[in-house]
């Protein structure tokens, strides 16, 4: 309580001064009445100014009282120098906004725990395997009955929870002309009880909705969905939506803050795992992650063992069913590890896309912080008036402690500033990186709360940066000898030293900047100049789904009605898009001979696929009306190199290990990107996409994707129009989705998109600063050694000579700082190397860029002061002394 | 007999006690009590007076305000606190066992 008022008074100091001097006042008065002498009674009282400073120093808190009397100076001093003020706390306020948004984007998307009782006790499945080529990859995909062992196994030991992949749904709370689509994950119906959730309405699911596949119809809708779609109606419960042919019933809305277990998704709409009905029984359907939640006491490594042991059992009684498997894959089956991975944060892909990624940006953004906290040292220092000021200060009596205190505080008060600054600029631009990641349709969604953990890194931050640009200057300042600096004698030279160190240190930092900048830049366009095979120009993805199976009759009906529509140049249909992540693939067999240890990848087309995909058909013919599947196929070039040797294979037959069905060879395609940009070409067949039963009737179609080329090259305009013809032509077929190719094409370069778009910003910044911090040092020098140059001029130092007295010593701290940065890029590219795509860290060009943009920024930055030097008039300066 | 100055460290017990029998005092009637009640032996230093009145104010020993005088001048008068009552019963015990120590000294050797 009384530091308290101690405290408040260091805040009324001016009223505390008038009450003491009033006080005295009074007393004086009182003397005075009593018959004393006026002047006897003031020389008794003693030196007013004293006692009151005696007595104001006990009313208030005097360290306080210090540091406020620094913050009102530390403002006149920022006040007075409004534009290397204004100009210091825009570049550090840049630097930190771009250091807060990444920590908030690495903190939301890698750090947060879920909301959840007990993250940290909370571990995922996850195994270690190695791919058919023999490269090593992990994955955490589960089936239902390996869980349901599991589970029956550890009972006493853990609670298992099985959640499946966020899943983006078509569902609709009206009629089928209302669908839209939401986030879906089917959960275990415990899940909500173990992780502590309560209720915002309603209620959540049990274990009792999760026992009999199908038979339990309910949903949880998370609260920001609730919010989002139904703006927070507790009628809600009760409603029902239909997904497919289930109608769910909404039985409640999960508690605020848990949106599902994926970071860079929200969850919509929990269901129980048992409505996943198609999937419960099948041991080949990998659908669901198992979390697990270990008793408490029990160690995890146990019970990793006996989960270990129960998969290696299962998965070798599942092998027993494999038909056909190519026998070298048997061997020692499975061969993946089992691992229990610590899941407080969530698991998601996006984590595991984005780590390195996000990584690499925050080491960009704290290289830029540095690179701008350099130039705000340098400020610090150059404040010409300083060192006089200081060495005043000093005669006077001022302790060094003192001055130190001095100059954080006005270096605080800038680093204060900047935060505020750069937290709006975060505040702004997390959401709209985050909202770049994924196709513009369908953003990543990240939960950005605002709380102490951000509040903290600001705090932190603002106190690391001010110790890095306010520390030295500080020191420096505080230690400057009196006698010289009052002299005016030029007490500099230490001074140019650390001024001189600053400009290497900033010319390495954004050496490596832009060299990462140019890795990721040539990294993206090599990816994006890739041949796809195919011609993606024009062309629009119709993904289309119906109600019930129909005729394959129905779809080239609907088909050629598309192709009347205006604008359009051909249309096609296929299984799913090409690029699109869809897959479904099969071990070969030719000529009897056993299946091949490589896969083959399938897609079924229709009739003018190929020309209206543009892939042009090297040998043989396109499939006819007629045909079917199985019986004919058309293969690409990739294929023929890896099953026929590079021999003809028209009129050559094949069969699949699996259902082994024959199929013809009737033409070969040329070589086109199925699955991912990045992967070699995979051995494809193209199969007609009527399929024939063994009876030889034609099944119906549930799915399929419209490939509609356009004449215009944004077709994206087309795209209601086709959706509404779709519909009208058959009612039964509705349009899910709507995408170009080129979308689906882009949707796999995004990260390096983003990672090139900001490495360039953030690359600009630093070349700006850096520039601006050398430009500035240059200048000072020049100023500083005015008369010297003067002098030199006056007695007939040659122009070339001055030039190189100027600048000499700042391109050898140039030259420095650049090899210093070649170094320091060349081992940070390693760390990057998933992020690399066919560009060589080494290469010549890779450093010689970076290198030329250094070389012309500092031409830039160094030609005034050399100008400036050049102008000096040896009369003038020499009159002026 | 020259009047000497409070003990050194008597200050506060002085203007405490006096405090506690007149509450309601400002700063020139403290000064002016302690040298009635000694008979005009001690004396507070003024100039020592108004920093170590504003010591014991910090401390929570005793309270101020500020009234208006009959002469129309405002004066800021000072009154013990209960943190106050119980720092003189200290301070008197202490000084108490002092002089006493002293005495003791002075009438054995």
């Amino acid at each position: 309580m009384y530091l308290w008022s101690r405290i408040a008074n260091v805040f009324r100091g001016d009223r505390l001064n008038r009450e003491i001097a009033e006080e005295f006042e009074s007393h004086l008065a009182d003397a005075v009445e009593e018959g004393r002498d006026p002047e006897e009674a003031r020389r008794a009282l003693g030196s007013v100014l004293r006692q009151s400073e005696a007595s104001h120093d006990v009313k208030v808190v005097a360290w306080l009282d210090s540091l406020r009397a620094d913050a009102i100076f530390g403002w006149r001093q920022l006040k007075r120098n409004k534009v290397t003020s204004g100009a210091a706390i825009l570049s550090l306020a840049l630097a930190m906004g771009a250091c807060i948004s990444a920590f908030r984007l690495i903190d939301a998307l890698l750090l947060r725990p879920l909301p959840v009782t007990e993250p940290g006790r909370l571990s995922v499945v996850s195994f270690n395997g190695f791919g058919l080529e023999g490269k090593p990859y992990t994955y955490d995909s589960c089936s239902y009955p390996m869980f349901r062992k599991w589970r029956a196994t550890v009972k006493h030991d853990a609670e298992l929870i099985a959640i499946s992949y966020a899943q983006r749904q078509d569902l609709t709370f009206g009629s089928d002309d209302q669908m839209e689509k939401a986030y879906l994950q089917n959960v275990s119906g415990w899940m909500f009880s173990s992780f502590g959730l309560e209720p915002a309405v309603g209620r959540l699911l049990t274990e009792g909705d999760d026992i009999e596949p199908g038979k339990h119809p309910y949903a949880v809708l998370s609260y920001d969905y609730w919010q989002r779609r139904f703006a927070g109606d507790p009628n809600v419960v009760g409603r029902t939506f239909r997904m497919g042919t289930d109608l769910h019933e909404i039985v409640g809305v999960a508690g605020k803050g848990f949106t599902g277990t994926e970071p860079g998704t929200v969850t919509d709409v929990f269901v129980p795992t048992m409505m996943q009905a198609g999937s419960i029984n099948s041991a080949n359907s990998f659908w669901l992650r198992t979390f697990v939640r270990p008793k408490p006491g029990v160690a995890i490594e146990p019970l990793r063992d006996q989960m270990y042991a129960v998969f290696r059992s299962f998965e070798q009684e599942r092998a027993k069913t494999f038909t056909n498997f190519p026998k070298s894959l048997l061997d020692g089956f499975p061969r993946d590890k089992l691992e229990l991975l610590p899941a407080a944060e969530g698991v998601s892909g996006m984590q595991r896309d984005y780590r390195e990624a996000l990584g690499s940006l925050g080491v960009l953004v704290l290289l830029v912080l540095f690179i701008a906290c350099a130039n705000v040292a340098n400020l610090m220092t150059t404040l010409a008036a300083r060192s006089r000021e200081m060495a005043l200060r000093v005669s006077i009596g001022a302790g060094r402690r003192r001055l130190v205190q001095m100059v954080l505080v006005e270096s605080a008060m800038l680093a204060l500033f900047a935060t505020a600054l750069g937290a709006l600029f975060a505040w702004w631009s997390a959401p709209f990186v985050v909202r770049m990641i994924n196709p513009p349709d369908n953003p990543a969604r990240l939960v950005f709360p605002a709380d102490w953990r951000v509040v903290g890194f600001g705090i932190l931050l603002v106190f690391c940066v001010t110790l890095l640009f306010g520390f030295l200057p500080a020191l420096r300042a505080s230690g400057v000898q009196p006698i010289s600096a009052l002299r005016g004698g030029d007490e500099t030279r230490g001074r140019r030293r650390l001024m001189h160190g600053t400009i290497a240190l900033q010319v390495t930092f954004c050496f490596v900047v832009l060299f990462i900048a140019g890795l990721f830049v040539s990294s993206l366009r090599r990816l994006s100049h890739l041949p796809t095979g195919f011609s993606p120009n024009g062309i629009l993805l119709l993904e289309t789904v119906t109600r019930q199976d129909q005729p394959a009759v129905v779809w080239q009906q609907v088909a050629d009605d598309l192709r009347s529509v205006s604008g359009v140049e051909g249309v096609a249909i296929s299984q799913w898009p090409l690029m699109s992540g869809t897959m479904s693939n099969n071990f070969i067999s030719v000529h009897n001979a056993p299946p091949s240890t490589v896969l083959a990848f399938f897609l079924g087309i229709s009739p003018g696929w190929m020309e209206t995909m543009k892939v042009p058909l090297i040998g043989g013919r396109d499939f006819r009306k007629a045909d079917t599947n199985p019986q004919v196929a058309i293969v690409n070039q990739t294929f023929v190199k890896q099953f026929f040797g590079g021999e003809n294979p028209i009129g050559r037959s094949f069969r699949t290990a699996k259902a082994q069905t024959q199929y013809e060879i009737v033409g070969v395609a040329g070589d086109a990107i199925y699955r991912n940009l990045r992967e070699p070409m995979l051995p494809v067949v193209y199969v007609p996409l009527r399929t024939a039963n063994s009876d030889g009737t034609v099944q119906s179609i549930g799915s399929g994707t419209f490939v509609v080329r356009t004449a215009s090259a944004n077709p994206s305009g087309l795209a209601p129009l086709l959706r509404r013809e779709v519909s009208r032509a058959r009612s039964e077929l509705r349009v899910s989705n709507i995408r170009t190719q080129q979308e689906v094409i882009d949707a796999q370069t995004i990260r390096e998109r983003l990672l090139a778009m900001l490495a360039l910003f953030f690359a600009g910044v630093a070349l700006l600063l850096a520039g601006i911090g050398l430009y500035g040092v240059l200048n000072y020098s020049v100023l500083q050694r005015h008369r010297e140059i003067g002098i030199r001029l006056a007695i007939g130092a040659p122009r070339a000579g001055i030039a190189k007295l100027v600048v000499a010593e700042m391109l050898f701290m140039v030259a420095v700082g650049a090899v210093a940065g070649m170094g320091l890029g060349l081992v940070s590219a390693r760390c990057l190397e998933s992020l690399r795509f066919r560009v060589k860290a080494g290469d010549p060009v890779m450093l010689a860029l970076p290198t030329l943009v250094i070389v012309m920024a500092v031409l830039f930055a160094t030609l005034p002061a050399i100008l400036r030097a050049l102008r000096i008039d040896p009369a003038e300066t020499l009159r002026t002394e | 007999m020259p009047r000497t100055d409070a003990l050194q460290g008597s200050l506060d017990l002085l203007v405490l006690k006096i405090l506690s029998r007149k509450p309601r005092l400002h700063g020139y009637g403290i000064m002016s009590a302690i040298g009635e009640r000694s008979g005009e032996v001690l004396r507070a230093e003024e100039g020592s007076l108004y920093p170590a009145l504003h010591r014991m104010e910090e401390a929570g020993w005793i309270r101020a305000e500020w009234i208006t005088k009959e002469t129309g001048r405002r004066a800021r008068i000072y009154e013990l606190t209960a943190a106050g009552k119980k720092q003189l019963a200290a301070e008197e015990e202490r000084w108490q066992t002092v002089t006493s120590a002293v005495n003791r000294v002075l009438r054995t050797v």
